[in-house]
């Protein structure tokens, strides 16, 4: 593999315009990659999901380079319908489109950063080689005061124009004071066998909001990393919400620092698996001051021989003292041969808080399919209305109406 | 004058604390196959034994320190360690008690164990563990009666060599993690007990630990087999003298239960904890496993954890019989600079198999606790269920508290819960406490002790009191 990556770094490097400066940076970052290799289960965070077996076994040899010469046309019938909205569109990891034609021009800034290579606040080996390829990056900037009125749809498209490639996203959002930010995630693929690792760094200054909805509905072969990593200033919310459903393999993790007090993070997240997909979720909250706030509930389905995996980590350090946190994460094992594992972990220095956790999985109920067959339902169909009800108490905990609404239609919940 | 006040003073913090002089037999210091066969020679053991101990040590080579664990601690030289040490008294064992060494004697009295049987009212069988050798055991001939073995395991290798044989090493095997191999190479003495098919065991049996010389690691194994139909109860306490340096616990204790067969492991452990700004201290770094080998066979560890200055040990639960249970109720406090990383780990491999989980976590001063738990629900194990409780309780804000769960399920007729909280004493419960006269430091005691109810419920009646007083002495001074 290291011949590969030298060789398709070579090939990205040529066809981008860097200071010398910046391609020795790209380069330590290489090299570091090159020494960690992708992550295997000997790391505790990878413990669940072997990524360099998973890779290994789904995809063999892995390329690196990609050629962003030449455009790709925009499938305009891809669109979501029935919501107006701004857009972003990545195909093949080549961004085609930005445009923000529902916004006040002056309030939104997007800033090329892909002369620059910003230091991410991770440091593995992920993270190293997304600094290392990334060959755009830019910045989104909302302004003091201003709130989108319509929300951002960031469709991520790959086409069977790509095999065996490996893609690299990464993109900065900037939230001024008083602002707010609607973002959806949208995942499209007709590719297969590709690795997709993505990295997103939201700054949230104070009192402004941010909502990312992630959406990985269609079913693909495809194999995904993303993440997410979120600082909050005074009284910020931010609220995730991660529908974990279509790709062969898919990992989220949300890296939430919690830096200013009455800061608030939501992550509500769904697995609804069949077919040996394996997919995980992890997350650490860290709460670093006082009067701060966490919520997580993670909800999974998992039919045939499929696999779940939530990893959820809450951190209270010695000055966060009052600070509210709480996880729950709940499954239902739908075939013998799913599996559902959990790392639900608190690690406290405070006295003065309140943090809970709780995790439970088992089968359907039968004694409530027992009571909806005798309201004359059949099997199907109380096996059908349960699984309904189950999700939909994550779908709930979404704040957007016109978001809800959408996500709802998208995975056909009936209310 | 001065000196003599702090004396007592200590005395008071840590009441096992005291040393006594006794004069002892020592292998040569290090660690190395002549001295596991020095050793192996002392004990007179058989060939099988020695070639046991040689194979883990063989292992042992190979292996190297785990470093996963949260409290992290100076590295251990194991070459500059006495692996055995015995009272010289002990050289020709003593037939019965008159002949023991009236100091051992006294030490245990110290310690609040006559090991005189006629001054005992409540019946506890004991096993007395001084360093390294097994010094008395109480009640043997009543129990012989009945069929049950309750012997040093050094005796019953001699004697029961077939039972040893078969069953030492089947739950911790010699090919096990660090420690335990290491202890599987060196360990010195312990407490064997067989509990024969159908036999209710008629009193508590019990093990007393003492570590009193200097520079000594502590390797007992323990081996406890119930066989089809049999129940017995048993009992585990630890002290040691205050010294300055940290001293090595490496302990097995290995549990089967065959069919039908209960077993009731307790243990209050209160190795010397260390002193206030964390200095000396015990490492109590032990692997404690039982097997529920049968059908409807139970295991129950009880565990209430206040000693030591590093706890790691996790006592599991191997539920391979179909409709087995397993169960850990444990109370762990850490105070001043103790730390703490324990739990448990319940593996269910048999159908309809049953495991519960209560733990509680206090920690105050400057120390750290961690609950680190394995719940694994594998696909044979058919209709089983988990619960699982961990909660913990904050004193001060320099303290820390951590639960890390794993949670496996690859059965869907298969449940597991899992709750897990983190709080403080609440203002209103001390206000309360403190209106109806309690001092403050009693009104932590009392609720602290409501707190742990749960699992000093499970504790047999003697111990449960002790056990209740040292919840409260551990805490002290921790309020304010």
């Amino acid at each position: 593999m290291k011949e590969q990556l030298q060789k398709d770094f070579d090939n990205t490097i040529r066809h981008l315009t860097l200071s010398q400066k910046d391609i020795e940076i790209k380069k330590f970052y290489l090299d570091n990659f090159i020494n960690k290799g992708f992550p295997n289960r000997k790391e505790e965070d990878w413990k669940f999901s072997d990524l360099k077996q998973i890779i290994k076994k789904n995809i063999g040899e892995l390329a690196f380079y990609s050629d962003y010469t030449s455009t790709n046309k925009v499938d305009t019938s891809a669109f979501v319908d029935g919501l107006e909205h701004n857009k972003i569109v990545f195909i093949n990891g080549r961004i085609e489109k930005i445009d923000f034609d529902y916004e006040k021009k002056d309030q939104i800034e997007i800033i090329d950063q892909s002369e620059t290579i910003n230091k991410f606040n991770n440091n593995s080996s992920l993270s190293d080689l997304n600094s290392a390829f990334t060959n755009k990056s830019f910045k989104i900037v909302v302004k003091k005061g201003y709130q989108l009125l319509k929300p951002l749809i960031i469709y991520h498209t790959t086409n069977s124009k790509i095999w065996s490639k490996n893609i690299n996203l990464r993109l900065n959002f900037e939230l001024y004071e008083n602002s707010s930010l609607r973002l959806i995630d949208l995942f499209r693929d007709t590719s297969e066998k590709n690795f997709i690792n993505i990295f997103y760094n939201f700054n949230l200054k104070e009192n402004s909001i941010l909502k990312n909805y992630k959406v990985d509905k269609f079913e693909n072969k495809n194999i995904k990393y993303s993440f997410n990593n979120i600082e909050q200033d005074k009284n910020s919310v931010s609220e995730t919400f991660i529908l974990s459903s279509g790709s062969n393999f898919c990992k989220n993790e949300i890296n939430c620092n919690l830096n200013g007090k009455y800061s608030s993070a939501f992550v509500n997240g769904i697995f609804s698996l069949n077919n040996n997909k394996h997919h995980e979720i992890r997350t650490i909250i860290n709460h670093l001051t006082e009067n701060t706030k966490s919520y997580q509930l993670i909800k999974s389905v998992l039919e045939e021989s499929s696999r779940a995996v939530y990893q959820g980590k809450i951190f209270v350090n010695s000055k966060a003292q009052k600070t509210d946190g709480y996880q729950l994460s709940k499954a239902i094992l739908l075939n013998k041969d799913s599996e559902f594992n959990a790392k639900p972990e608190l690690e406290i220095y405070a006295d003065d808080v309140k943090c809970s956790h709780g995790s439970a999985s088992g089968s359907l109920n039968e004694d409530s399919i027992f009571y909806l067959m005798s309201r004359g339902l059949n099997y199907q169909q109380s096996r059908e209305l349960l699984i309904n009800g189950f999700l939909l108490d994550v779908v709930e905990k979404i704040t957007d109406p016109e978001v809800k609404n959408l996500i709802k239609n998208m995975i056909g919940i009936k209310e | 004058m001065d000196n003599r006040q702090k004396e007592i003073d200590n005395l008071k913090d840590y009441k096992y604390g005291f040393t006594t002089d006794i004069e002892n037999t020592r292998a040569p210091k290090g660690l190395n196959e002549d001295v596991i066969k020095f050793i192996s020679n002392v004990k007179k053991e058989p060939q099988w034994m020695l070639d046991f101990r040689l194979k883990a040590f063989e292992r042992f080579k190979q292996l190297k320190e785990p470093n996963w664990q949260k409290p992290k601690y100076p590295k251990i030289d194991y070459q500059d360690l006495y692996y055995y040490s015995a009272p010289k008294s002990m050289k020709d064992k003593p037939k019965n008690l008159d002949d023991l060494d009236p100091k051992l004697l006294e030490t245990y009295k110290k310690l609040g164990i006559p090991l005189q049987e006629q001054k005992r009212l409540n019946g506890i069988a004991v096993d007395a563990v001084f360093d390294s050798v097994s010094v008395a055991t109480t009640f043997r001939e009543e129990l012989t009666k009945q069929g049950i073995i309750f012997c040093p395991i050094s005796e019953a290798i001699q004697n029961h060599p077939e039972l040893v044989k078969k069953y030492l090493g089947s739950v911790i095997p010699v090919t096990d993690h660090f420690f335990a191999t290491l202890n599987s190479a060196v360990f010195t003495d312990g407490s064997f007990a067989y509990i024969p098919e159908g036999v209710r065991c008629p009193m508590e049996l019990s093990t007393y630990f003492r570590i009193n010389a200097s520079n000594t690691g502590q390797f007992e194994r323990t081996l406890i087999v119930a066989d089809k139909g049999s129940y017995v109860s048993y009992l585990e306490g630890c002290t040691a003298p205050m010294r300055d340096e940290n001293q090595l616990h490496a302990a097995n204790v290995e549990l089967v239960a065959l069919d039908d067969a209960e077993i009731k492991y307790s243990t209050v452990q209160n190795w010397y904890p260390g002193d206030k700004d964390g200095k000396g201290g015990i490492y109590n770094f032990v692997t404690k496993r039982g097997l529920c080998k049968g059908k409807n066979s139970k295991i129950s560890w009880t565990q209430v954890e206040t000693g030591s200055a590093i706890t790691w040990k996790y006592p599991s639960c191997i539920l391979k019989g179909d409709n087995s249970v397993g169960e850990f109720y444990s109370i762990a406090i850490t105070n001043n600079h103790q730390k703490a990383d324990t739990g448990t780990k319940m593996i269910h491999l048999g159908k309809n198999t049953k495991s519960k989980i209560i733990s509680k976590g206090i920690s105050a001063g400057f120390s750290d606790m961690t609950y680190r738990g394995l719940v694994d629900i594998s696909s044979k194990a058919a209709n089983s269920n988990n619960y699982t409780q961990c909660d913990s309780l904050l004193m001060g804000n320099k303290c820390g508290a951590h639960t890390v769960p794993y949670i496996k399920n690859k059965n869907s007729e298969s449940n597991i819960a899992h709750e897990a909280t983190t709080s403080k004493i609440s203002e209103e419960q001390l206000h309360y406490c403190q209106q109806r006269g309690l001092s403050a430091e009693e009104a932590v005691g009392l609720i602290v002790n409501g707190f742990c109810k749960e699992v000093l419920q499970q504790l047999p009646m003697e111990f449960a009191v002790e056990a209740q007083k040292l919840v409260g002495i551990s805490l002290e001074g921790s309020v304010g």
